[in-house]
């Protein structure tokens, strides 16, 4: 079985987001990185895949430089090879179409039985790559995957999906298919020592975005904008709580009119 | 210029943000309904056409097909892409619900058309749809362009507040049948699994009341379901409280949770992490409290109390109730 995992490199949760050139741009001189918390649960069901129906398992990343770190990780956990897509030195926009398409080159090079993804990248929170991907590909996709199943060996798979109000969904799907993982799904693994070492003789390859891009992006940001900060709240304390409760209540009801 | 706008359905009700769509359509047209059409899917349907004529729907398509019936992505597509064809749509609306996020993206991509999710805004310039989305779970803002002729939009729930036009609108309805390529259905549904509540998600919910840590175990979890339940809240958890067990994952707020934002947001035992303010700080309205003074959920609270939880949520039970029993 050949198990593909798109993985990307986010600004780290604890991120404070500033402005640059007059809301132009963000500026990204202070961010820190990680990868995408929920590409952690696609990499883990990936190396719990093979090693379940045996096969190859590769990861694949579009960024500059600096993603091979999220790559080495996967491969630290088991992972046994990466295609990186380079773009240093691009210098437009890039919006999740253009993402898609270049992943749906390597996509078609590698010819995966499964490809797993995040369900959503934390850092733009749009979740268009793994739809997308499934879409120029031709294969079915199933996103905020709590459970896999695999059926005839990998020919297809029992997965659930989960929706609002704790509503899930049971589909039957035809291999190839793009799966996007949800935090349910599995326990990533901590990257183990002897893993670590290894990661770092895997075969990593490099491809140029420049020869992967077709399209120009269907989409522009034009700006971006901090929101709005509140100003200092009520906050009661010392008196009783009985009157503090009813204040507070009280308040919802009268200034705030929310209840 | 045609707007569509794709009004869900789940287990028979029509989802709320119906509303929200269309009253941000008629901004779009200027309040022209004749060009808002409105797509429903799924059995017995029909039934929700009106409601959507008087939030001003002009025109309703009532899809009953035996692979439409209980969502599937793919005859979803099709579906909608076969009206895209007919009409020629400038917009093409949604919610940004699990429903909505699931399939708007592959949609865009098989009409190689610009694709915004998530949106709290929609506007023209000129001829090109603009909309302002929150990104980095709402710690910036961004106006995103979208550059193709036709452009997908999914709007976040509960953002639009829901302006009924006229009370005693007909709709004007037209049954749909849609061509089904059934090959290309490589996904298909075998089971809809209920979900334990009947409450709205937290991403469409109004009133939410949260536990972190503090909470404990998963047995006190039960004083905020006994308190949601006297206003009709649905219950949120950090991820402290979920990773410990005390919550289950599909209740997390934050940045790797839910986003949420809800008329009332109501913090109990949350210390106010930067991943956790960045999934809820969008909440009109944000209550805390929490046996710590300095916790920094205080600074974004429009209302807090220092105090124990266990304490307060009976006596927050009692004056809620008072205030439902009296209205
Ligand atoms: C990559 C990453 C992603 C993350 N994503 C999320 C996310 O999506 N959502 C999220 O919530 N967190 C997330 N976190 C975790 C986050 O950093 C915090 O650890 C978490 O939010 C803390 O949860 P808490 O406020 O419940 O717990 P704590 O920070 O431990 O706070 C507990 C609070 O309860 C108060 N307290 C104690 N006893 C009482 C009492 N009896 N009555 C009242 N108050 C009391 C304490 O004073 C304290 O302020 C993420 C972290 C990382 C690294």
């Amino acid at each position: 079985m050949k198990i593909l995992v798109l993985v990307k490199h986010v600004p780290d949760t604890e991120t404070k987001v500033k402005l640059a050139a007059g809301g132009k741009n963000l500026d990204d001189s202070e961010f820190k990185y990680m990868v995408n918390p929920y590409d952690e649960f696609a990499i883990e069901e990936a190396v719990r895949t093979q090693e379940k129906l045996t096969g190859e398992s590769v990861v694949v990343s579009l960024g500059p430089t600096r993603v091979q770190e999220a790559m080495r990780k996967a491969m630290a956990m088991g992972i046994d090879r990466g295609v990186w897509i380079n773009t240093d030195g691009h210098g437009g926009e890039l919006d999740s179409f253009c993402v898609a398409t270049a992943l749906a080159k390597v996509v078609a090079e590698e010819k995966p039985d499964v490809v797993f993804v995040g369900q959503k990248a934390i850092d733009d929170d749009s979740a268009h790559v793994g739809p997308m991907l499934a879409e120029l590909c031709g294969m079915p996709h199933v996103q905020v995957v709590t459970k896999v199943e695999w059926q005839d060996g990998a020919q297809s798979a029992r997965v659930e999906r989960e929706v609002e109000g704790g509503i899930i969904e049971v589909y039957d799907v035809k291999s190839p298919m793009v799966l996007g993982a949800h935090k349910s799904l599995n326990e990533p693994r901590f990257p183990p020592l002897p893993g670590i070492m290894k990661a770092k003789k895997k075969p990593l390859a490099e491809k140029k975005l420049s020869d992967l891009l077709s399209d120009a992006p269907l989409t522009t940001v034009r700006n971006y904008a901090l929101p709005s900060e509140k100003s200092p709240g009520k906050v009661f304390k010392g008196e009783p709580l009985p009157e503090m409760v009813k204040k507070v209540v009280g308040l919802l009801r009268s200034e705030a009119k929310v209840i | 210029m045609n707007i569509l706008v794709y009004a869900e359905v789940r287990n028979g009700k029509l989802k709320s943000t119906a509303g929200e769509l269309l009253t941000e359509a008629r901004r779009l047209t200027g309040g022209k309904t004749d060009s808002i059409h409105a797509v429903l899917l799924g059995e017995g349907c029909a039934a929700h056409a009106k409601t959507l004529a008087t939030y001003g729907a002009g025109k309703v398509f009532v899809v009953e097909h035996a692979t439409t019936n209980t969502y599937q992505c793919e005859p979803h597509i099709q579906t909608i892409s076969q009206l895209i064809q007919k009409n020629s749509y400038k917009v093409v609306l949604g919610a940004a619900s699990p429903t909505g996020r699931d399939f708007f993206p592959r949609l865009a991509a098989r009409h190689k058309s610009g694709m915004l999710t998530d949106v709290v805004s929609v506007s023209l310039d000129g001829e090109k749809v603009v909309v302002r989305r929150p990104m980095y779970a709402g710690k910036c803002i961004a106006e995103v362009m979208s550059q193709t002729p036709v452009t997908f939009v999914t709007i976040r729930p509960n953002v639009i507040p829901a302006e009924l036009l006229n009370a005693a609108a007909e709709a004007s309805v037209e049954n749909f049948q849609p061509n089904i390529d059934a090959a290309a259905v490589k996904s298909k549904i075998v089971e809809v699994r209920k979900g334990k509540s009947e409450k709205p998600d937290l991403t469409e919910a109004s009133l939410i009341i949260s536990g972190g840590r503090a909470m404990g175990n998963s047995d006190n979890f039960k004083i905020l379901h006994d308190l949601a339940d006297v206003v009709g809240a649905t219950v949120g958890a950090s991820r402290a409280a979920v990773d410990s067990g005390y919550a289950p994952h599909d209740m997390q707020v934050g940045q790797t949770g839910k986003t949420v934002n809800p008329n009332l947001y109501i913090a109990f035992g949350i210390s106010g992490s930067i991943q956790h303010l960045a999934g809820m700080r969008t909440s009109k309205i944000i209550v805390a409290v929490n046996t710590d003074p300095d916790a920094p959920i205080f600074q974004k609270a429009d209302y807090g109390i220092v105090a124990d939880l266990f304490q307060a949520v009976p006596l927050f039970k009692e004056e809620l109730k008072k205030i439902v029993e009296h209205s």
